[in-house]
């Protein structure tokens, strides 16, 4: 065999702790090397020719590069082999940048690792086999779990492009937190007036099917022909009959119902219809609180439907949805602030979180757009709105950033302004965080124009007096404690990822980070892709996010379902499990531990039991073959032989 | 609750100032059957000097007591002082440093140990001995008693020493109270500061913060304020007049000990709760409750 070596320097990021000259001329030692350099940049398109080149003058059969983690490049220069006629799988990485330059400093000692690395690439690739890819088809169908404003963004977007779209969404209506709320920073233009027509158009879109009141149970598959379980909620209401006049709404007795459209400051109908612009504007019923439900008398919604859809002995529905591709679009829930005991803990009923202030300012709210605080109805006079509640605050377990609060508490002085002309706002702020266009201007605006006084410091205490609230804190600037009198507090709560969100992670294996946002395939060029092939990111599931990002990650990730869905055919990964049947004993062991499904009990032309891997299935994890006690189920590109050559060529026997 | 024997360390104000406070828990906690056994042969805590001078001193100072707890085969002390409660955590805290602990030994005749641990007996009450018995030995409810419950700044703080109750809200006392058939009325300036040691040097600064206390419980229509804390119960009750003095006030508002109002409704005699050493006269408000 004829391998040839390639260290990189990774202009300073490898040389910088590694001696790559010295490294390259040791890799040349070892058995069938016959061609090894060192480049400043082997991924940039010199380094790549250099590579072909060397192919053809030393006419190799097989590659290492050693340089970064597989991770980042292993895919460039496996296409980079095969444009100089090697089999792609004929390539090995050895990472020394991850795994030795950036985490040693010992140049002489990462030089050795780095050495001892490529040995054990070489040895690997002097086991190793050509691969050939099977070609499968593609369902051209996309599912959108989410239909916050970045859900709705993808959906429409995709299925403008001619693909048939799934939208699945968990409440009962799309519009996610956008629909809640009034105005949207830096313009102040109506939110429902800008999300309304996106989401009507989604109503009425020949390509997309909108599943509400869903959720996805389970998935499988692979990218290009994932199976879904969508779990339709059982909302006692034949959907396909009821047509959202609203009759039912008015008519239902049980009106202490918790609304959650609303935040909980208002109560709406057992059975209800969150709010006039819903999509699907179909009425729904609160099993806890609808009396025919619980005590098995009432019934009046069923008396007065003109149309006859109410269904009480309605059960969830289990439907299976075949689609290629998938976009996570889950959102966020807001962090749950009753943990600051010193606001009051959640106790005191004019301190509200932002999310119920959108509610009392908005005309579609239970106050009708009047802000009437929840105490007594009273307007207030003196407004405090608190910052990083929730964010930014190591004690309480969040540590980022949410992103878009300084913006939104700038949005809420000026509508508090203009609701109110005789108020007076307090912003306290730890820092003002707004980059993006207008944005800045926005938030002086805010002060310079409408008069809110900006203050920076946090808040120690919010506590109850007479009728007022106190709110203690420090004014950092001034170097003073500040007192103010207020008639109502809002606290910009942090968010975080929406819930349940870790469970949809796992089904789909996607990862999330520490904080629980969705991780990306890459933080800088791959923000909408994740590690799963065939699964996109979009909106607040991947990182606080505001609407214009949102909506931006939305489009992304329908593109990024497009340009697969633009393939007839994809090809699939041959790095997965193989059967050598004249070893396999048909014990099935391996069937049982699959955790993918993805190997049948079988048998040959005998009738022998045979185990039988389904390679698009496969997700080349290995657990059978470890599994195996003959050594019949092997993992292509990671057989028991290459692993052993390389743990081998690290701990070589010792020479008597 | 039968025939447990705890160590307890009364410290310097438990048999000055706050000698009501010390004779109190000594006889709730007897008729609870829990036996408080004075440190032998205990010294000061260190109080509020010590560790402002010397951090290897405080630690000895109460390393020292530390010591003495264990030579009598004890692993726990409670002490009713939450400033004493703190300079026996920081110490048992500061000796788990091997430089330190040489340190301290070093100033010591006997090896300060690290294993003893020191809790509040208000923790003590909450914790081991427990809601429910405390529950069943109250006789004496109180319904018609509203309260405020003071915590002051020591009692839950810092929290990651004193690991005790929320350092925010806390609610230990509240719930001890309650159970003990009394109203409580959530209070909004329970962590509040009362002025502390200021009483000397700035007597000014003192008055207004103690002020601010008074003014809130007395606008929420408190019948009286709850404490833990000797210099809390000081500047509140012995300081009241001073206070009035300085904000133009009339307060007559009794500042009672946890432990005494406990004692009432279990119908031990004031005697022994030690009430008769209030500087603000608690009878018209126990009489308007229904306590003879």
């Amino acid at each position: 065999m004829h391998i040839g070596v390639f260290v990189c320097h990774c202009g300073s990021n490898i040389s910088g702790t590694v001696d790559c000259p010295q490294t390259a001329k040791a890799a040349g030692e070892f058995p069938d090397v016959v061609y090894s350099t060192d480049e400043m940049y082997t991924c940039s398109e010199p380094g790549q020719e250099s590579i072909i080149r060397a192919i053809k003058e030393h006419n190799l059969d097989g590659v290492v590069v050693a340089s970064c983690s597989p991770r980042m490049h292993e895919a460039t220069f496996r296409r980079t082999v095969e444009r100089a006629g090697l089999n792609p799988y004929m390539f090995e990485m050895a990472n020394i940048r991850e795994h030795v330059s950036w985490v040693g400093r010992d140049k002489a000692l990462n030089t050795r690792k780095a050495i001892d690395l490529i040995g054990m690439a070489v040895a690997k690739l002097r086991n190793g086999t050509p691969l050939f890819s099977e070609r499968f088809n593609v369902t051209r169908k996309l599912m959108v779990i989410g239909g916050g404003v970045a859900g709705i963004q993808a959906a429409l977007d995709a299925a403008d492009s001619g693909i048939e779209v799934v939208l699945v969404e968990r409440e009962t209506t799309i519009g996610g937190k956008m629909a809640k709320l009034d105005k949207t920073f830096p313009t102040i233009d109506c939110s429902s007036c800008v999300l309304g027509p996106k989401m009507v158009e989604v109503a009425q879109h020949p390509k997309i099917t909108l599943y509400a009141a869903s959720e996805v149970d389970n998935v499988s598959g692979y990218v290009g022909n994932f199976t879904v379980q969508v779990r339709k909620r059982a909302v006692y209401v034949d959907w396909d009959a009821c047509t959202g006049c609203g009759l039912c709404t008015e008519k239902c007795p049980s009106r202490k119902t918790p609304d959650p459209f609303n935040e909980l400051i208002a109560t709406t109908t057992a059975i209800n219809i969150p709010f006039p612009q819903a999509i699907p504007k179909k009425a729904t019923i609160n099993p806890d609180y609808c009396l025919q439900l619980t005590k098995g008398k009432c019934g009046v919604c069923a008396k007065v439907c003109p149309v006859g859809c109410i269904d009480f002995e309605q059960q969830d529905k289990i439907e299976e949805v075949q689609v290629g591709a998938i976009v996570v679009a889950t959102g966020y829930d807001l962090f749950d602030y009753s943990v600051y005991k010193q606001y009051g803990a959640g106790k005191l009923p004019d301190v509200i979180t932002s999310l119920q202030y959108e509610r009392l300012l908005n005309a579609s709210g239970p106050t009708g757009g009047h802000v009437l605080r929840p105490s007594d109805g009273a307007e207030p006079k003196h407004v405090v709105f608190i910052q990083c509640v929730g964010s930014r605050d190591k004690s309480k377990g969040r540590a980022y950033c949410s992103s878009f609060c300084c913006m939104y508490t700038a949005k809420q002085a000026i509508l508090t302004k203009s609701h109110l002309p005789d108020s007076q706002s307090y912003v306290f702020y730890m820092d003002i965080r707004s980059p993006g266009k207008g944005y800045d201007e926005f938030t002086r605006r805010t002060q310079e124009l409408y008069g809110a006084q900006y203050i920076r410091g946090r808040v120690s205490s919010i506590h109850q007096h007479g009728s007022s609230l106190v709110v203690r804190g420090a004014d950092t600037l001034a170097g003073m404690q500040v007192e103010i009198k207020a008639d109502l507090v809002v606290l910009a709560v942090g968010i975080e990822p929406s819930r349940n969100s870790q469970k949809l992670a796992a089904t789909l294996h996607i990862s999330a980070d520490t904080d629980g946002f969705f991780m990306e395939g890459h933080p800088k060029l791959k923000p909408v892709e994740t590690n799963t092939a065939g699964v996109f990111l979009a909106g607040c599931c991947q990182g606080p996010r505001d609407i214009p990002t949102s909506v931006s990650m939305g489009s992304a990730a329908a593109a990024k379902a497009m340009v697969l869905f633009s393939n007839e055919q994809l090809e699939s990964d041959p790095q997965v499990a193989t059967v050598n049947a004249t070893r396999c004993v048909g014990c099935y062991k391996c069937v049982k531990t699959c955790p993918f499904g993805a190997i049948l009990e079988s048998e040959d032309r005998w009738k022998n039991p045979k185990a039988e891997v389904l390679p698009t299935i496969c997700k080349g994890c290995g657990i059978c073959s470890v599994t195996c006690p003959h050594g019949a189920i092997q993992l292509n590109h990671f057989t028991d032989n290459q692993l052993l050559a390389e743990v081998n060529a690290i701990c070589p026997l010792p020479t008597i | 609750m039968n025939n447990t024997v705890i160590a307890y360390y009364p410290g310097c104000s438990g048999k000055g100032s706050s000698a009501e406070y010390d004779l109190s828990t000594r006889t709730v906690l007897r008729h609870l059957g829990v036996d408080a056994l004075e440190v032998e042969n205990w010294s000061c805590c260190g109080s509020s000097p010590a560790h402002a001078v010397d951090h290897v001193l405080s630690a000895a100072l109460s390393g020292r007591n530390l010591a003495r707890v264990r030579s009598m085969g004890h692993d726990l002390v409670t002490t009713p002082c939450p400033s004493c409660l703190s300079n026996l955590k920081n110490a048992a805290h500061a000796v788990r440093d091997d430089d330190v602990r040489a340190k301290v030994n070093s100033l010591l005749d006997e090896e300060c140990p690290t294993d003893v641990e020191a809790i509040s007996t208000l923790q003590f009450f909450l914790e081991q001995v427990g809601l429910d018995t405390i529950q069943e030995a109250v006789v004496n409810p109180m319904p018609t008693l509203r309260v405020v419950c003071y915590y002051g700044c020591l009692t839950t703080r810092p929290p990651k020493l004193m690991c005790f109750d929320d350092p925010e809200n806390p609610m230990s006392m509240d719930n001890i109270l309650e159970c003990c058939g009394i109203e409580v009325i959530p209070f909004p300036l329970k962590v509040d500061c009362c002025g502390a040691a200021f009483g000397m040097p700035r007597n000014d600064i003192s008055s207004r913060l103690s002020g601010n206390i008074l003014n809130m419980a007395s606008e929420l229509e408190a019948d009286a304020v709850v404490v833990a804390c000797p210099l809390c119960q000081m500047n509140l009750d012995l300081r009241q007049n001073q206070v009035n003095k300085a904000c133009g006030t009339h307060h007559q508002m009794p500042i009672f000990y946890f432990t005494q109002l406990m004692g009432l409704s279990m119908g031990l005699s004031k005697k022994n709760l030690g009430l008769s050493k209030l500087a603000v006269n608690p009878e018209p408000c126990l009489a308007r409750a229904g306590v003879r």
